[in-house]
């Protein structure tokens, strides 16, 4: 992270010179040379303040992206460029305030003072800094602990869909995540981009219910706020995120919601700027501007803090092959799916677990870890449960007689598995542990010899007990 | 050096800066404003040279300086590359951590190669011999595993008039010819030129992955190339990890092109404690690792790739057989489209630019078997992930790909769900190489061996048939035999073609124990249908037991033992029938 510090009265150059104003653009005609991302503000006749951002800076003119949207803008309005980039004030003194989408606060608290003035674009982490990501995180769910687990450091995003309980799934895991075995140093990072008043309500109200609101920092960009603003509002909050875990030694949970709505948003810049637009209309580089948000994840060597983050986004019609959660999908590690098939079974919560997966699983579970047969146990839930699911479909052209045992006992556990081990409550906090009794109790309804995922170690010590 | 030019910034979007009052040569390397990020020159026209920044540009200013190497942009070339990890253009990751934190910040430009680290130079020629470009002078032991040799640089031959042995660093000189041309262990080649070789050849021999799947049904051969597609969560990123792991090479370059940073620090943890099956050795002394995450500069992604590849070419050229996985070559064709589009140049398909399709091709025919100019043979396998947008195979990225690589691994998402991993579909995979290969494989491993994986890959076929019946009218439905060979099918599936990566003996299997679980498998299949001709109900030969043992074998280092007793019990289990 750079840190050259503005000079103010040196590098602030003022134009009254707007003359094309296009949707969240402004161009302006200037004289000085203007920096690439540099920060601007527009004074409107009125007296009102905007803040923008340089898209595009050339000798003699620059195109300007206003966050707070273009209404208003005239050729009397002045532009300020103020010499450095966007920067987010940054100190311990933000856990607990509520913020909005550019970073001011609007809990009626004093302004916070800062530790430090940080780009809030951010620099990669260097990967060789990287540290492996490979402590257990215990939501308490149990598809998420056995067939899906989170780890600290990783990125794993909820793809959801309009009307699905995304919302209460998050907020269940940021109330029940712990590491077992450390002594906790936890804090929330939340960023609302074009959610309703009444969601990011209920996201404040359970943060304050819980005492948890004490450990979060809560950035707000709602739905009736400027669009163009939610493209620096996640990069506000990963750049809070960042520092309290890399100079405070915390660990950082960041819940982006919605994602969608973000992406909306940069098509909206792209298409105003008269871009080549990719598929659907979203630009083609969406992929590497995501990859910039949810890359902020991880953990580096020799530091105690990390950052997991957990997206959320509504899929589009529920296609999960929609641009969104596709580019989403290959940058992330791994994705939660919900289903809405569940959700009308009336199954909380609806994890679809088929297409769900954790890419940092296999290093978090384990001996020592969560327990010795962890990894066999998932696998053998997923290979019975697609199983159980294929029959469904057969059962209904050519009826249950037909099927054989076997297979009757592979439909029943299909459906005592999203009954029993699926659901469960939004209060619920089940342990590892008792998750994984859950998966032999429902396993060892099915023939012996078809747990071929299985070792027969791991069969003779824990499927026994079940008979006991 | 050559002569340095300057010129002025005359506008900034994104990486890509436009120029003015440049003299420049097309590619040539330049450092970009004040903070001299480095840039090369991608299009001239008459009043701007336009230049694709390897660095983020925030803060960067029209009337800014601009300055020309008048070189294209290169890699260094020499003892020390070997275990090492680099970005997209070569600049060591440990470097720029010691130089600027665990943040990548922009405007460093560390050496590529360890210039004071001193190597132990031995010389294989005397005074008085004639050398030629590319012939090994002497050599010096990079890693425990491999041997680098010291070639003559390109361009240069003549007499040895004096050559050393002892301490060097990459730039003193070893040896000078005759005609007053010195030579360094260290040479630079720019990395969007190939390589020159002596002669180019047909691959002749499989490389050996330890993939039961891939070894047997779809072999890529030593100097091939191989295209592994598939949708998020299919498994592309395991499969060229395991490959990097087993592949039996003696040099492996790994690329991580726009990919995920923890996965990076997965193969920087993994590698060093993994020894190679061969050597014994760590696996990281025989790999480079080349790593430019998704959120890393756009354009040094572009680069990445040729980065990687020039390495590969170089290894190959002291005799050695180089395994590249590029992961994904998708984020380098989106790289390319990005800046294609701030170009403003007009799209092809899909908003790619025109010479997508060339640019692919011209990557995967840097592979091959070759003599070198040295007169060594050496190959190049290249293995490229495909990242189809949504899954669909008929985006530009993968038909263009497809239209060049002679094996095709089609990753399939619902194995995938079913945790059948590799989850590499049986039915649309292909490789050209099987016929190529047929007379190795019979050689080395077994004469019936593609009789042994032919009949395999029917039974294969005759169960994707019959499933489509059965998804009709049930299994019930059908005769004894197809119910025999839907069996059969799923043992090959669930035993032979299901493979754990994270399991420590399963991870690898040898040619040998991966044909004795295929032949020992259809020897079931051979047995079942005879004493099914017998008139025995075929409900009587499901209900054996024997033949799970097979399954057992896969986790057991002595399979030898478990495969033939597990086949002895199925062959008394039959009889007693």
């Amino acid at each position: 992270m750079s840190d050259a510090q503005p000079m103010q009265g040196l590098n602030v150059k003022e134009y009254r010179t707007i003359n094309r104003v296009e949707g969240p653009l402004v161009f302006v005609t200037k004289t000085h040379p203007i920096g690439y991302n540099e920060i601007v503000k527009i004074r409107l006749a009125s007296g009102e303040m905007r803040l923008g951002q340089v898209l595009d800076t050339a000798t003699d003119s620059v195109v300007v992206q206003v966050f707070e949207g273009t209404s208003g803008i005239d050729n009397q309005a002045t532009a300020r460029f103020l010499g450095d980039v966007i920067r987010l004030k940054v100190s311990k003194d933000m856990l607990g305030r509520v913020l909005n989408g550019r970073g001011d606060p609007i809990d009626g608290g004093p302004a916070i003072i800062p530790e430090d003035e940080l780009d809030i674009t951010g620099a990669s982490i260097n990967p060789y800094s990287r540290g492996p990501p490979r402590d257990f995180i215990q939501t308490g769910i149990s598809t998420i602990d056995v067939m899906n687990t989170l780890v600290r450091g990783q990125k794993l995003p909820i793809f959801s869909g309009s009307g699905l309980p995304h919302n209460d799934i998050a907020l269940q895991i940021a109330r029940q995540a712990k590491v077992l075995s450390a002594s906790e140093n936890f804090a929330v990072v939340f960023a609302a981009m074009g959610i309703t008043y009444e969601e990011s309500k209920k996201f404040m109200t359970n943060f304050e219910e819980t005492g948890a609101i004490e450990r979060v920092v809560a950035f707000l960009n709602l739905a009736n706020d400027p669009a163009v603003e939610r493209l620096i509002t996640p990069r506000m909050a990963l750049t809070a995120a960042e520092y309290l875990a890399f100079k405070h030694d915390m660990h950082v949970l960041v819940i982006l919601t919605d994602m969608t709505n973000y992406c909306e948003s940069l098509r909206q810049i792209a298409s105003a700027r008269e871009e080549i637009p990719g598929r659907r209309g979203y630009p083609g580089y969406m992929y590497t501007d995501l990859a910039t948000l949810y890359e902020r994840a991880g953990m580096i060597k020799g530091k105690k803090g990390s950052v997991t983050q957990i997206p959320i986004l509504t899929m589009v019609g529920d296609d999960i092959t929609h641009p969104i959660p596709d580019l989403t999908g290959y940058i992330t590690e791994g994705q939660v799916v919900l289903s809405r098939e569940l959700h009308r079974k009336g199954v909380f919560p609806p994890v679809d677990v088929l297409p769900s997966l954790s890419r940092l699983m296999n290093q978090g579970i384990g001996k020592e870890k969560t327990r010795e047969d962890h990894k066999q146990v998932s696998d053998q839930l997923y290979a019975a449960y697609a199983e159980g699911r294929d029959l469904r479909g057969l059962v209904a052209i050519v009826g249950e007689e037909s099927l054989s045992p076997a297979d009757r006992k592979l439909l029943a556990f299909a459906e005592a598995f999203e009954k029993q081990f699926v659901r469960q409550t939004s209060q619920e906090n089940r342990a590892i542990t008792d998750s994984l009794e859950l998966s032999w109790k429902l396993l060892s309804a099915l023939p012996e010899e078809g747990l071929t995922r299985i070792s027969k170690d791991f069969r003779a010590k824990y499927l026994k007990k079940q008979g006991a | 050096m050559g002569v340095r030019m300057t010129g002025t910034i005359y506008r900034v979007a994104g990486p890509v800066v436009m120029i003015e009052k440049l003299q420049a040569k097309m590619f040539d390397v330049v450092r970009v404003g004040r903070e001299k990020l480095i840039g090369e020159v991608i299009q001239i026209s008459p009043a701007y040279h336009t230049v694709q920044v390897y660095e983020d540009t925030s803060g960067i200013r029209p009337g800014e300086p601009v300055e020309n190497t008048g070189q294209p942009l290169t890699v260094e070339l020499g003892p020390g590359l070997l275990k090492s990890i680099y970005d997209g253009i070569q600049r060591p990751l440990p470097d720029l951590q010691k130089e600027m934190g665990d943040f990548i910040a922009r405007g460093a430009f560390p050496q590529r190669l360890d210039k004071t680290k001193k190597w132990a130079f031995k010389p294989l020629v005397k005074k008085g011999d004639a050398v030629r470009e590319g012939q090994v002078i002497g050599v010096v032991q990079e890693t425990k595993t491999v041997q680098h040799k010291v070639m003559v640089p390109p361009g240069l031959s003549g007499t040895i008039q004096d050559i050393k042995t002892g301490q060097f660093t990459v730039v003193d000189t070893v040896a000078t010819l005759d005609n007053g041309r010195k030579i360094h262990m260290m040479q630079e080649w720019p990395i969007r030129i190939p390589r020159r070789v002596g002669k180019r050849m047909v691959p002749d021999a499989p490389l050996i992955t330890g993939q039961r799947v891939l070894d047997a049904l779809f072999p890529i051969a030593k100097g091939g190339t191989a295209a592994a597609p598939g949708p998020f969560g299919a498994g592309k990123t395991v499969i060229q990890q395991q490959l990097a792991k087993w592949a039996d090479t003696d040099v492996v370059v790994y690329i991580g092109c726009g990919e995920r940073g923890n996965e990076m620090t997965e193969v920087l943890t993994e590698f060093p404690e993994l020894k190679d099956p061969k050597t014994g050795n760590p696996l990281m002394e025989r790999t480079v690792l080349i790593a430019n995450t998704s959120n890393m500069p756009v354009a040094a992604r572009e680069a990445s790739i040729y980065t990687g590849i020039t390495i590969a070419e170089y290894y190959r050229d002291m005799g050695y057989h180089i395994a590249l996985m590029a992961d994904s070559t998708s984020r380098w064709a989106e790289a390319m489209r990005e800046i294609s589009s701030r170009l403003e140049e007009m799209p092809g398909e899909e908003g790619y630019p025109a010479y997508l399709s060339t640019r692919l091709a011209e990557f995967y025919e840097r592979a091959g078997r070759v003599i070198s100019l040295g007169g060594d043979e050496g190959s190049i396998s290249i293995i490229g992930a495909v990242s189809p947008p949504g899954g669909d195979l008929s985006e530009p990225v993968t038909q263009a790909t497809l239209r060049v690589v002679k094996t095709f691994w089609s990753l399939d998402a619902k194995l995938a769900q079913r945790r059948h991993f590799p989850s590499i579909n049986w039915l649309n995979s292909y490789s050209l190489y099987t016929e190529t290969l047929a007379g190795w494989y019979a050689q080395h491993v077994a004469p019936e061996w593609a009789d042994v994986v032919g009949r395999a890959m029917a039974i294969l076929q005759e169960e994707e048939k019959l499933q489509e019946i059965v998804q009709l009218v049930g299994s019930d439905a059908l005769p004894d035999k197809e119910k025999l060979t839907l069996e059969t099918a799923r043992m090959i599936r669930e035993f032979f073609l299901q493979q754990n990566a994270y399991h420590d003996v399963d991870t690898y299997s040898d040619l040998g124990k991966s044909f004795l679980m295929l032949k020992t498998i259809l020897g079931f299949h051979t047995q079942a249908v005879q004493k099914l001709a017998t008139g025995t109900p075929v409900g009587a030969i499901l209900a054996t037991k024997a033949r799970n043992g097979i399954a057992d074998a896969k986790f057991e280092k002595d399979h030898v033992k478990v495969l033939e007793k597990a086949g002895r019990e199925m062959q008394q289990e039959l009889e007693k029938l």
